[in-house]
């Protein structure tokens, strides 16, 4: 029997098996489609295509009012590894002008004296989010919110070119390690906690998150409890917001204690 | 026999020794994660190890079996040499070279996305390129079991295709449409991400073209035990089988019912409509159809050699059959673990039921038991049965053969029961850590660390197998009578042309295909708003 016979609805076996197929398949996409939508009491359609369709998977709009949005303003800041990429030597000389008003506190040459971040060899991509999220008002702070109100996109963007290439911490001496925590390296799994380093570097790095290594103590924790109360969102997705609210404040200040006395990592490229 | 014995030598081989290694990984998986060993400072290495397992279990392995096995049917059950011996050694090739071009960046941990790619996850592209040269390479296997039939069907036309040869080739071609929507997903979605092509992906439209892959998988891996249980087992045991007919039905039915079900591993995900969830699952329940015809055959055919043998009542049977030998221990554990593992699929194919252990360690252990548990113990089978006859020398550890065999079943059951178990509790499977000191978590310890044992002793059987197998070229060379396949109670003497070839089915498979999937892809592919950026992995250290 040729091939064409065989596929003919003159061959009984052909016949046969696809009329049973077919009747299974219009049986349960009957059911699929039209019983099962209606057999959910919680369901309401408007008529019986829009219960073919919610069924079918097309996306209906929400029933309910639009999302509440929230009283805050959110972080608009897209980032991605490329960003910030080859910076030009201008901007790097335009950034090291501007950043003459930053030096009070972050320090001349981006290490500060002052428990305020050290910005030398920092991402570019941080330094950028945090200055964009401070002039929207994504993030807040007495001192940083005023300065940041002046600055232009090109400002921020050739702060943090310049910021970048900074060597990094140059005069820096850790005085003592600290053994590292478990809530660094392992986080705390059943509280929904990753380890600190599958953002922040030791394992991996995802754009925006700053290194922490010889960062202050005393600001990485300030930072922790401002998430964990809230006072600080300009994280996405809450991301931080949900690791702090879970931690404990033993571990807030092992964490931040141990980055504080780490040594700079050697391998991070600030500007990729 | 076999006139390639280089060729399926090379072919099993490649994957025993793939199989060795990861065998040790998954047994190092499951210390490190258990109550016995402190947390993992890196979890990355548990996922590369992971990635490394899945990827040598999933794609290499049973593929190279089928492949190997492949040829060895079709020299065996059509006795003729094998048609472009040449091109199986270029297929042998890629697929060689795909695995280690897949599996260097794994290594370096470049690639831990695990063997199911997960996008946005994207690792190197090498692995991706790697996995894409693995399918290929087995592509010329399908392409020329058709071939090497189609030459034997011109030369006796409208004589029966030996059962064995008829089973293979339905495997064959099942892969051959299925191992597509795998393809497309790594062509068209994730390849071009890789290679920053493209800066966005449809997430949810990888999932649905990988779930097309994803199921009928399984029934490949599966169609060579399933050949083993028809052609091999009451040849071995000193029977006949009961009916050549139920096979044929069998091998057609896994054809059209094994494709249009995938979306039962979506049923968590918000992309695909209830409505085809439903489908799916009715047609997922359509599969214990062959199944269920294949262990009554088989089962009958059993009984046959009891009976023959001097069994009597309705279980005298069962204490007169050959113990002794070592395909009849491989057939009884594989059914064993072939029941439970199927009770488990049905609980798995039900939406309601799934719910509780959607994406727990029920899914891992579920899929060990039927994988690893019913279709690798007859993996070890048709090894042992076909050695003597690729190697001129016999395979004289039988009693070695029996505790390697008794090793896996009891080593699998006490792996993966507890796996189950954990996973009714809510234990998370893909976790490299769990904090067993937490009292939620505190009652799933004792279970967790049964399991390990589990995992040493199917280290140990595994080991034993490849043992088994090398003494097995040491032995001396020996007269080994001609390689045969069982015959049925009734030989086939005229077969309808639909149960002698696979044009009704292929054609069946395909419509299915369109009716289950057409909708969700097209309505996936239509939609602009559906991609996300990547998740680099290994990008930056």
């Amino acid at each position: 029997m040729s091939v064409r016979d065989e596929l003919s609805f003159r061959n009984s076996w052909f016949a046969v098996s696809v009329g049973l197929t077919l009747v299974i398949f219009v049986l349960t996409a009957l059911v699929g489609l039209v019983l099962l939508p209606y057999a959910q009491p919680d369901l309401k359609f408007a008529n019986l295509w829009d219960a073919i369709c919610s069924a079918a998977g097309v996306p209906r709009a929400s029933p309910e009012a639009a999302a509440v949005a929230p009283a805050f303003k959110l972080s608009d800041v897209v980032l991605t590894s490329t960003t910030f990429a080859h910076p030009s030597q201008e901007s790097i000389g335009r950034g090291a002008t501007l950043a003459q008003q930053c030096a009070i506190c972050h320090g001349p040459t981006g290490v500060s004296r002052a428990d305020s971040p050290n910005l030398a060899g920092q991402y570019a991509g941080v330094v950028y989010k945090e200055l964009m999220d401070f002039k929207t008002g994504a993030r807040s702070n007495a001192v940083m919110t005023p300065f940041a109100a002046n600055l232009n996109d090109r400002d921020m963007r050739d702060l943090a070119a310049y910021y970048a290439y900074l060597p990094r911490l140059p005069a820096y001496h850790p005085e003592r390690e600290v053994p590292l925590p478990k809530i660094v390296i392992n986080g705390a799994p059943v509280r929904g906690i990753a380890p600190c380093g599958s953002c922040h570097g030791s394992l991996a790095n995802k754009p925006g998150s700053p290194w922490l290594e010889g960062q202050p103590a005393a600001y990485m924790e300030e930072q922790l409890k401002a998430f964990a109360s809230g006072a600080r969102h300009n994280d996405i997705s809450q991301q931080m917001r949900n690791i702090a609210r879970a931690m404990t404040a033993e571990e807030i200040t092992q964490a931040a204690t141990y980055f504080a006395s780490r040594p700079p990592d050697e391998n991070v490229d600030p500007f990729r | 026999m076999p006139n390639s014995k280089r060729l399926i030598l090379a072919h099993f081989w490649l994957a025993f020794a793939g199989f060795g290694v990861a065998l040790v990984l998954g047994a190092w998986q499951m210390f490190v994660r258990s109550p016995l060993h402190p947390w993992i400072s890196d979890p990355e290495w548990y996922y590369r190890s992971l990635t490394a397992h899945g990827t040598v279990m999933a794609y290499a392995f049973p593929t190279l079996v089928a492949m190997g096995f492949g040829y060895a049917i079709t020299e065996a059950a059509l006795n003729q040499p094998l048609v472009g011996r040449r091109w199986a050694w270029a297929g042998w090739w890629i697929l060689a070279v795909g695995a280690v071009t897949a599996l260097v960046p794994v290594a370096l941990g470049n690639a831990s996305v695990l063997y199911t790619f997960y996008p946005p996850q994207i690792g190197s592209p090498f692995y991706y390129i790697g996995v894409v040269l693995v399918v290929v390479g087995s592509w010329f296997w399908v392409a020329l079991m058709s071939v090497n039939l189609a030459l034997w069907k011109r030369a006796h036309p409208s004589a029966p295709v030996p059962l064995a040869m008829f089973g293979m080739l339905g495997g064959a071609y099942l892969w051959a449409w299925t191992s597509v929507g795998a393809a497309l997903e790594l062509l068209l979605q994730i390849i071009p991400v890789a290679l920053g092509l493209k800066s966005t992906i449809d997430a949810g439209l990888a999932r649905v073209f990988f779930s097309w892959t994803l199921h009928a998988i399984v029934y490949f891996w599966l169609i060579p035990t399933y050949v083993a249980y028809y052609a091999i087992v009451p040849r071995a045991i000193g029977g006949r089988l009961y009916s050549d007919t139920m096979g044929r039905i069998a091998f057609v039915l896994f054809l059209v019912v094994a494709m249009p079900i995938g979306i039962h591993h979506t049923f968590e995900d918000p992309q695909v409509g209830a409505a085809f969830k439903f489908i799916h699952s009715a047609f997922t329940a359509l599969v214990v159809v062959p199944t269920l015809i294949t262990v009554f055959t088989i089962c009958a055919s059993v009984e046959i050699v009891g009976r023959l043998r001097g069994g009597r009542g309705p279980f005298g049977w069962i204490a007169a059959l050959p113990w002794d030998n070592p395909i009849m221990l491989a057939i009884a554990f594989s059914f064993v673990m072939l029941g439970f593992g199927g009770a488990g699929g049905i609980i798995n194919m039900s939406y309601q039921l799934n719910m509780p252990i959607h994406n727990t360690q029920w899914i891992t252990g579920h899929f060990h038991l039927i994988f690893g548990g019913a279709i690798v113990i007859m993996y070890f089978a048709i090894a042992y049965d076909l050695w003597p006859h690729l190697t001129g020398r016999p395979l004289l550890d039988l009693g070695l053969m029996r505790l390697q065999l008794w090793l896996w079943f009891v080593g699998m059951i006490v792996t993966t029961f507890p796996w189950h178990w954990v996973g009714i509790l809510g234990m998370p499977r893909r976790m490299a850590y769990f904090d067993f000191t937490d009292a939620a978590l505190a009652p799933e310890a004792v279970s967790v660390t049964i399991s390990v044992i589990g995992g040493l002793v199917l280290l140990a059987s595994g080991l034993l197998f490849i043992a088994v197998l090398l003494r097995g070229h040491l032995a001396p060379v020996r007269e080994v009578e001609s390689y045969r396949f069982a015959e049925a109670v009734h030989p086939p003497v005229a077969v309808p042309a639909a149960l002698n070839g696979y044009a009704v089915w292929i054609a069946l498979m395909i419509l299915l295909t369109l009716t289950n999937y057409g909708f969700p892809i097209a309505q996936l592919a239509a939609r602009s708003d559906t991609s996300v950026p990547p998740v680099y992995v290994g990008a930056q250290r």
